[in-house]
Formats: C-alpha cells, sequence, structure tokens
C-alpha cells in the first residue's frame, strides 16, 4: 500500500510517496528532493517527531517572556504535554541564548534551551 | 544641527542588521539604524517558531536567534542604533527626521536604506461586513500580544486566511490553551507553505477548509460569531451556503503590504503591483543614494533572501557613500509577463560588477509540475530557467551569473519580460 | 453623591453637549445624563461630517431657520472651541443636461432660506477645480458657507467647554423616568438612582422619543432609525478638493464624496433600514450601495483603496420630519426636543440657544457667572504641527516625542493628555475618537499593544482591564502564561 506524506524538514515541503510490503516494510520512496525527506517519512511512520516553539515567564526581565524551543524533535504525542510543563516554568533575567530552561524534558533527552538573550530590567530604555 | 552618518538604515530587521553589516564591511565608517521598536529584530522578535536560516547558515533556527547572530554581529562592528525612535520625515537630498522621548532629531546621511518591512491587510480593507467588537486581530497583532506582552487576546478563534503566519498562529494559541475552531480559506488552494498545513493544523487536527470565506462578524461588544460561506471557481459568493459560527475572536491573516510612506515622502517611485519601490540589481531606488531592501520592497518568505538583499542594499549604500559608484549605464527594464504577477528588481545595469544577480518573482497561480521561467525579449527568450513546481506562495529565486546576463543582454535595450510555462 | 441640580439634560450629543457649553455661562448647576460609556456615541460622530449649507431644507420650517442660523454660529464657534473644521463650501453635481433643472430648484430654495453666497457654476469650469469629477457633470450648485468639521471632536469640545466651566457629566447613567409633581417635572430616574432639577431638557436623540413618552406628551411621534455606512479612503491613493454631494433624491441627501478634516476622503452614506437603534453593523449591500453611489460622482473610485468603515444611525421621525424643539404647554419645567437628523449637525448650536430662550420664556432667570472661559484651548495635535513646532514640543515634553501611533503620528503625550482631559478617554475607542490614533493604513496594528500599557498605567489597571469601548469589550482575555 503507499502512503503520502508532506515533508516538513524544509520550506519545499516535498509530496513524499512511500510504498509499504504487508509488514509494513517500506520498499519505495519517491518525491523528495533530498535526505531529509526520506529521514522525514522513515520516522513519520516509526517514531513521529516534531519541534516545539514556545515562550517561558520571565522574573525581572527587560521583557516578560524568553521564547525557548527543543534543541531537538521530541516525540510527536508529548508535544502538548511540554507546552503545558513549561507554561509552569519561570527564568530570572539574565538569560543567555541557548541557555537550558529545563534539562531532559519529560524524559525525551532533549533540552529546552532559550532562543535569545534577555537583559535584566533596568538596562532597558523606557 | 544635524547629525551626520554615512549611512543611514530605517528600521533594524533582518533586512536593516544585514544592511548595516555589510555597509561597515564595505567600509562605511559610521552607520546608524533608526527603529522604531525597543529592540533590534524586527518581525523575527515575535517569530519564535523555527524554519529560518537553512539558506544562510544551513541550519533551522527559531526568529529571534536568527535575529541574534546579526544583532550581535552588528554590535561587534560597532553599529550604532537608536530605540523607540520614530523617523517622520525623509527628503530627497537625505535629511532624516526623527523623534523619540530624549527629542527631537535632524540627521544627513551619505546613503540611505529603507528597510522598514511591511504591515498587514486589514478588515477595513476587505471590507467584512458586521459589527464592529473587541476581539477582531489581524494575526501578527495577536502574535506580538502572545508572544511578547503575554496577553491571550481570546478563547475561542475562527481564523481567516491560510497563509504562514494564520497557520502558524493556529498551532501558537492551541499550545497556550486556546481554541482555535477553524481556518477558512477564500481561495480553492493553501496560500502558505505545505510544511505548516502539516504541523500546524494537521497535527493539531484544526479542521480546514478552502472555498470559504466570512461573510458577517456579529456581536456587540466583543465578537460573539462570525457568518461563514462557500465560494465557486470565480471567488463569487454562493448563497445558502451560510455557516453560524460561535466564537470571541476572529483573527485575519489576509495578506501583507509593504510599508512605504516614508520612502513616498523622498520622492521614492513605488511598482503598484509589489507596493514597495522600484529598484535595480544593487536595491537602489529612483532617488540618488537611497536603497531598499526586504519585505519594504516585496513581500518575501524566506528571511535568508531578505537578509541577502540587505547585504546588497548595504553594500551599494556604502559605495555610494564613499562616492565610489559607478554612474548607471543603460538599464533594462525587468517585467513581470505571462504569470508572473510581481517581480523584483524591477530594472538591473547592463554595466554588472561582480556579484551574482538575483532575480525574485512570484507567479499567479499553482504551477504542479515543472516549469520554465523565461526572460523574454519579444519573442525570443533571452535566459531560461527550470524549476520542478512553482506556487504563488512560494518566491522563485534565479540567480543569474552577470557576465552571462550581459553576454545575453548586449544587444537588447528596453525592458525583458519574465514568463512562467 | 450629589444629586439635585438645576438643570438635567439628558443625552451628551452636539445638541445636549452645545445646550451645556450655553448654560454653563450661567450661574447654575448642571448635570448631563449619558447612557454610554462617552459623549456623542450615537449619530452625533457617525455622520457626513459636514455643516451643510441650508439650501435644502423647506422654507419656513424649523429645519430652514435652524439650519442657516447654526451654520452662521459654526463659523465663529469652531475656532472659539478649538474643533478641527476646514471652510470648504460645497458643490452639488447635477449629471446629464436632465439633473440641471433640479440645482435651479436648490438654488430657489437655497435663496427662499436666505443662505448668502449660493450660485451655479458651469460643468465644463467646475471640471477645472476637481479633475476627477464624472465628465458628464453639466452644473453645480456652489455653496461657499458649508464647512467640514470633525464630530465627535465637536461633541467633545462643547462637552469640556462645558464641563471646564463647572457643567457635570455622568457616563453610563440611563435615564430610565421623570419624577413629576401634578405635571411639573421636578426630577428624573436613572439606573444610578434618583436626581431632582428645576429644569429637565430630552436631548436623547435617537431615544428622544422614549423620552418625550416618558413625559407624557407627542404620544404618536416615533423614531425610525435608518442606518447611513460610510468608507473612508487613505489621503494618500486619491485626492479630491471638494464636497461633492449628487443631486437629491426622495431618499435625501445622497451618497457624497467628501473632504474631511483629517484630510481624507470619506463616502457614504446609504439608505438603509435598521434592525434597531443600536444596530451599527455594516452590510455587503450597503457597503456595494455606497460605492456605487460614490462612483457616480468620481467614477476613478477603487474600493481596495478603503481604509475604515463605520455606520450611523439617523434618528429620523415619523410625520413631518420637521425638528421639534418646544416647551410643552401640557409639562412645566421641561424642554423638548425632537428628531433631529439631518441637518441636525449644521443646526446644533442654533437649537441650543432656542433650548436657552426657552428657558427664558418659562420664567428662568439667568444670572451670568463671573468667570465663564469660552474660549478652548485644544491639546497639541503633533500630526498638524511643522517640523519647527513639532521639535519645540518635544524639547517641553518629551512624552510628544514617543509616535506611539505610526500612520497617523500620534504621541504618547497626545494619549495621556487624553487620558486626563476634562471628559477623559477611558477606553481604546476612546483615545482613537480623540487623537485619530489607530484609524489610518494599519487600523491599530502597531499601536494596539502600546496603548494597552499606556491605558494600563495611566488609569491604574491591569492590562486585562483595558476595554475597546467599555464593560464586555476586553482586549485581552488573560495572560499568556496561566495554569
Amino acid at each position: 500500500m503507499t502512503k503520502k506524506f508532506i515533508c516538513i524538514r524544509c520550506p519545499k515541503g516535498c509530496e513524499i510517496t512511500t510504498t509499504l510490503d504487508g509488514s509494513g516494510v517500506i520498499t519505495e520512496i519517491t518525491g523528495n528532493n533530498c535526505k531529509l525527506g526520506i529521514d522525514y517519512v522513515k520516522a513519520e511512520l516509526s517514531d513521529p517527531r516534531r519541534t516545539l516553539t514556545t515562550t517561558v515567564e520571565v522574573i525581572e526581565g527587560e521583557l516578560p517572556l524568553c521564547p525557548v524551543w527543543t534543541e531537538s524533535p521530541i516525540p510527536k504525542d508529548k508535544i502538548k504535554e511540554l507546552a503545558d510543563a513549561l507554561r509552569a516554568i519561570k527564568i530570572t533575567a539574565p538569560v543567555k541564548i541557548n541557555q537550558i530552561v529545563l534539562e531532559n524534558a519529560l524524559g525525551t533527552g532533549v533540552n529546552v534551551v532559550a532562543e535569545r538573550e534577555i537583559n535584566k530590567h533596568s538596562t532597558l530604555a523606557d | 544641527m544635524a547629525l551626520t552618518y554615512d549611512v543611514i538604515i530605517i528600521g533594524a530587521g533582518p533586512a536593516g542588521l544585514a544592511a548595516a553589516i555589510e555597509a561597515k564591511k564595505t567600509g562605511a565608517q559610521r552607520v546608524l539604524i533608526i527603529e522604531r521598536n525597543n529592540e533590534p529584530g524586527g518581525i523575527l522578535t515575535q517569530c519564535i517558531h523555527n524554519g529560518f536560516g537553512s539558506v544562510i547558515f544551513k541550519k533551522d533556527l527559531p526568529g529571534p536567534s536568527y535575529a541574534h547572530n546579526f544583532i550581535t554581529q552588528a554590535r561587534e562592528v560597532e553599529i550604532e542604533m537608536l530605540f523607540d525612535t520614530m523617523v517622520i520625515d525623509i527628503t530627497p537630498n537625505r535629511s532624516i527626521y526623527a523623534t523619540s522621548k530624549n527629542g527631537f532629531m535632524e540627521f544627513q546621511a551619505g546613503a540611505i536604506v529603507l528597510a522598514m518591512g511591511c504591515r498587514e491587510r486589514t478588515r477595513s480593507q476587505i471590507r467584512i461586513p458586521g459589527t464592529r467588537p473587541a476581539g477582531v486581530f489581524t494575526a501578527g497583532m495577536v502574535q506580538r500580544m502572545v508572544n511578547i506582552e503575554n496577553l491571550m487576546p481570546g478563547k475561542n478563534f475562527v481564523i481567516l486566511g491560510s497563509g504562514d503566519i494564520g497557520m502558524i498562529m493556529a498551532r501558537r494559541l492551541t499550545l497556550e490553551g486556546a481554541n482555535v475552531i477553524k481556518v477558512v480559506e477564500l481561495m480553492p488552494y493553501l496560500t502558505g507553505l505545505r510544511r505548516n498545513y502539516v504541523q500546524c493544523l494537521q497535527d493539531f487536527n484544526i479542521p480546514l477548509e478552502l472555498s470559504t470565506t466570512i461573510k458577517t462578524i456579529n456581536g456587540n461588544n466583543r465578537v460573539e460569531s462570525v457568518e461563514t460561506l462557500k465560494v465557486d471557481e470565480s471567488l463569487k459568493q454562493i448563497p445558502g451556503t451560510e455557516q453560524i459560527i460561535p466564537c470571541d475572536s476572529v483573527l485575519l491573516s489576509v495578506g501583507l503590504i509593504p510599508e512605504n510612506e516614508l520612502s513616498k515622502k523622498a520622492g521614492v517611485i513605488l511598482d503598484p503591483l509589489t507596493g514597495g519601490p522600484e529598484v535595480d540589481e544593487k536595491m537602489a531606488t529612483n532617488i540618488p543614494g537611497i536603497f531598499a531592501a526586504g519585505n519594504a520592497v516585496t513581500i518575501y518568505d524566506l528571511v535568508d533572501y531578505v537578509s541577502e538583499a540587505g547585504f546588497t542594499a548595504g553594500r551599494n549604500a556604502a559605495l555610494f557613500a564613499s562616492g565610489n559608484t559607478i554612474s548607471p549605464a543603460d538599464t533594462i527594464k525587468i517585467l513581470p509577463g505571462e504569470n508572473v504577477r510581481t517581480v523584483v528588481p524591477q530594472a538591473i545595469n547592463k554595466q554588472l560588477s561582480g556579484n551574482q544577480v538575483l532575480i525574485e518573482l512570484r507567479v499567479t497561480k499553482d504551477f504542479p509540475s515543472p516549469v520554465k521561467i523565461e526572460l523574454t525579449d519579444g519573442d525570443n527568450v533571452v535566459l531560461a530557467f527550470r524549476e520542478k513546481y512553482a506556487r504563488p506562495a512560494e518566491m522563485i529565486t534565479l540567480k543569474i551569473n552577470p557576465e552571462l546576463f550581459m553576454e545575453k543582454t548586449a544587444g537588447i535595450s528596453g525592458a525583458l519580460k519574465v514568463r512562467a510555462l | 453623591m450629589k444629586t439635585n441640580y438645576d438643570v438635567i439634560i439628558i443625552g451628551s450629543g452636539i445638541v445636549g453637549s452645545l445646550i451645556a457649553r450655553y448654560l454653563s455661562r450661567y450661574e447654575l448647576s448642571v448635570l448631563v445624563v449619558e447612557k454610554q460609556a462617552d459623549v456623542g456615541m450615537c449619530p452625533s460622530s457617525a455622520n457626513s461630517a459636514i455643516i451643510h449649507a441650508g439650501y435644502d431644507p423647506k422654507p419656513g420650517s424649523v429645519k430652514a431657520a435652524m439650519n442657516a442660523e447654526g451654520n452662521k454660529i459654526w463659523h465663529t464657534l469652531a475656532p472659539e472651541l478649538g474643533i478641527m473644521h476646514k471652510k470648504t463650501g460645497s458643490c452639488v453635481a447635477a449629471l446629464g443636461e436632465e439633473e440641471l433643472p433640479v440645482l435651479n430648484e436648490l438654488l430657489e430654495n437655497g435663496k427662499a432660506n436666505k443662505i448668502p453666497g449660493l450660485e451655479i457654476i458651469s460643468g465644463k469650469d467646475f471640471i477645472k477645480k476637481e479633475p476627477l469629477i464624472n465628465p458628464l457633470v453639466s452644473g453645480v450648485l456652489w455653496a461657499p458657507t458649508a464647512m467640514v468639521i470633525d464630530p465627535f471632536g465637536a461633541v467633545l469640545a462643547a462637552a469640556e467647554n462645558a464641563v471646564t466651566n463647572g457643567v457635570e457629566y455622568l457616563f453610563e447613567t440611563e435615564f430610565t423616568g421623570f419624577i413629576f409633581n401634578d405635571n411639573t417635572i421636578t426630577g428624573i430616574h436613572t439606573n444610578k438612582g434618583d436626581f431632582s432639577c428645576r429644569w429637565a431638557i430630552n436631548a436623547a436623540g435617537l431615544y428622544s422619543d422614549e423620552v418625550a413618552h416618558k413625559a407624557g406628551i407627542r404620544k404618536g411621534f416615533k423614531i425610525i432609525p435608518r442606518k447611513g455606512g460610510y468608507l473612508v479612503f487613505d489621503a494618500a491613493k486619491f485626492q479630491i478638493n471638494n464636497v461633492l454631494f449628487p443631486v437629491p433624491s426622495g431618499l435625501g441627501k445622497g451618497t457624497l464624496v467628501s473632504v474631511t478634516t483629517h484630510g481624507n476622503i470619506l463616502i457614504g452614506p446609504d439608505n438603509e433600514p435598521a434592525s434597531g437603534k443600536e444596530d451599527t453593523s455594516t452590510t455587503a449591500s450597503g457597503m456595494a450601495a455606497i460605492i456605487s453611489g460614490a462612483k457616480k460622482l468620481i467614477p476613478t473610485i477603487d474600493e481596495r483603496n478603503a481604509i475604515a468603515m463605520y455606520e450611523g444611525i439617523r434618528a429620523k421621525g415619523n410625520g413631518d420630519r420637521d425638528f421639534i424643539i418646544e416647551r410643552p404647554d401640557e409639562i412645566n419645567a421641561f424642554i423638548n426636543i425632537c428628531g433631529i437628523e439631518s441637518p441636525g449637525f449644521a443646526s446644533a448650536p442654533a437649537i441650543a440657544l432656542k433650548a436657552v430662550e426657552l428657558m427664558k420664556e418659562g420664567g428662568e432667570n439667568f444670572k451670568d457667572k463671573k468667570s465663564w472661559n469660552p474660549v478652548r484651548k485644544p491639546f497639541p495635535h503633533f500630526h498638524r504641527m511643522n517640523m519647527e513646532e513639532k521639535a519645540a514640543l518635544v524639547k517641553q515634553n518629551p512624552a510628544y516625542g514617543r509616535i506611539v501611533c505610526r500612520c497617523e503620528e500620534v504621541t504618547e503625550g497626545e494619549i495621556i493628555d487624553a487620558i486626563h482631559s476634562p471628559i477623559p478617554a477611558r477606553t481604546y475607542d476612546g483615545i482613537k475618537r480623540r487623537t485619530w490614533l489607530g484609524t489610518g493604513r494599519c487600523q491599530g496594528a502597531f499601536d494596539y499593544p502600546r496603548v494597552i500599557q499606556i491605558l494600563a498605567r495611566e488609569l491604574g489597571i491591569d492590562e486585562t482591564e483595558v476595554t475597546k469601548k467599555g464593560k464586555g469589550s476586553e482586549l485581552a482575555f488573560r495572560r499568556t502564561k496561566w495554569l
């Protein structure tokens, strides 16, 4: 049987068709522009993963929120749970870019890190 | 008393930052960026999702991280920046007037780069009938409120428009505990990237209805419902297909428009098709010493190409400021032809120096199978390219070798048309 | 809370606020009760923004007299109260030879109403003054005394001048009935309690019929609301030089195309039934009617250049449609004003003075205040200043240096002024009406979060409590981060 996917690894969004045999083994992959597409559909079939980007509250920062993201994709079914967990986390300024905000998020082995730096409050002109 | 700078850039978003950095590298001594927000980064500070940097950094970065790279570099090369400062006038002889809480300022620039970005199409411009309650937003407004101001503007959303910002916000709102009921799209096709359909709508079971529009917005103080209805292939409303959707918020993602009030003040000629200045391959406008880059020129989908345009504008602005430019020789106009809606640049100099020339265009309709992009002089095909597919939502960037271009266009004067077949 | 007043005015529209302003000259305690959250929220701020010259009403009618006198008064009152206005004159354009006789009728009508300066210009000559006009224009009735004004600004100015001179305004205070002693009104009931007075004045506009009925008079009079929609066009996209009317039809003055005090172009209104007095919804059919009506005058109008739309409701009465301005025989201590539809705004100062006159006739002995200041100096308007003035203003107060609305160049200083003025803005829309913030191309996209911050700070409330137009229209539902 065939299954179609839209690859999300880059903005092209190639439509990739996979052919599977009776036991679910991939016999053919067509439509991808590069190797990332092959990795993507293989993962979608066995262990679908997504990147989470969200924000956490900042204490004493020049901005009230700091954007954060998973350093690499985590299992798709943990995304909502992680977003909820991060809602409860507050970090204190100053924040450095890529600083770890949540280590080994939900036991996935993936860290959630800051997407930018945030200075402490007083340095921002009003 | 005017403060003088070699190059002044208006806007510290990705186009402006790239222009400033490149201007410095090209030898401009005093470079200033004037930014109306309280920090640099432009729209990237609120674009917390990933997908940026695949071309320039060969990485997949979120917006703020992409911006961080440029901001750090700008600081390292000592580019001056003024924040919370609004430019209110520019003259053709490159005087700039700006104001902030610190006072009213006048500047004189050796060269200017216009990098003001764009604004969103509003409800009034598409004239959605109904009442005018609280709860009607454009996608960018909500993105700023949710990601920067820590304000959730509503509970139950209907989104109009399947462009990228609409889909990104559908996911964002859902992750922060709001309920996105549906995305409706006027066209019979998705207008944003397909990857976003998967990771923003499909992943969260948010329904997408194509060929559907909002007929009225209802509600007294706050939105109480929208009435949707179907349209046919020629976008005519189909009576009898109305549906009332109770909700308290409407998010409009119905297009971006280059921001050019300042450009007009400086006497810059705008292209009515892009909404932005007419520029040549150096990103020069018709006013000597005034350059433009980024979403202020035309709407991009990849920030990497915004930065490239910024580099080009910054480099040439610096050259102009130091008196180093070659006066423009003959130019060839570049016009949109069959199946092409917009083209940038709108002119290319016949005498080209070193760098690769980029022609950036958008087609008028979907081409799902391989398509030829041709530069034509009448019936004569001057240059031809092949693309695997073409969609209006995805800008096509043609990379042209300057020697090849000069060779192929040596005998041509006037205009080249760009068509897609 | 004070509950005893000499005069209570029901309604804070242009008529009510001008009455308050004229009465503020005398040694009287005056209260204006208004059921909305701000002044002039009904027809007074959603109209064509024109002070009509007065050639249009039937000679001998109250409308004709009030319009002619009101127009004259506005020419000095607008500058005195610091109201944005432009002395534009107005033009009725006849298209084709067959419409010319109507122009002549209007001219004769206007002469009977003693309107100064009326003349008919040939179509050929007019095209030179207004190049975009429909080339079929055969003649134009030129009325030099017409003006364009900022309607909400006018109501606000009158109200602020009244307040500065001692009048009190209560908002979200809805009149529910009269208190009688035999057939003399001695007070009113409201949703916030009772108030006593020696005079009550019905200036309730759309609701003037209901108020009159509560007084037991004019039982046959009823307001039949009809909607009129408007579209605002970007000044940068096309320009006209005049206030342009078509020749009038049975339904009224028709769809006009007009310059405004703000520099944008206004088109409208159409004429549609309203489902109720609060029905200010715009409809697709209405907007289509407005656009096609406007195209008759200016064929090149491109509806994609519209930047805003709004809808007003006409306080159209049944019956002979003339203004009712009376001191009824049946009831004492009451001035009744009903059915003030077009040319209501132009007539308003004359109507207000007539109300005061009627009080005098009714035995009121007015005593002048020692210190009455009829002049109102408006707050600074950054956008209208030249470079030197702007620089000086910013130097004097840095808050004027921070631009919050980019499209309309509205500064933080002006927003703070609006929040602390005699009739303060307490909502986003209140600031928008006073400063024109958010009315431009981006319709609030840039200023929105900044205005929320400023309102929260100045009013001492949380950002989630800031509203668009009063309770129930909060701009943010909660914080993004909540557990």
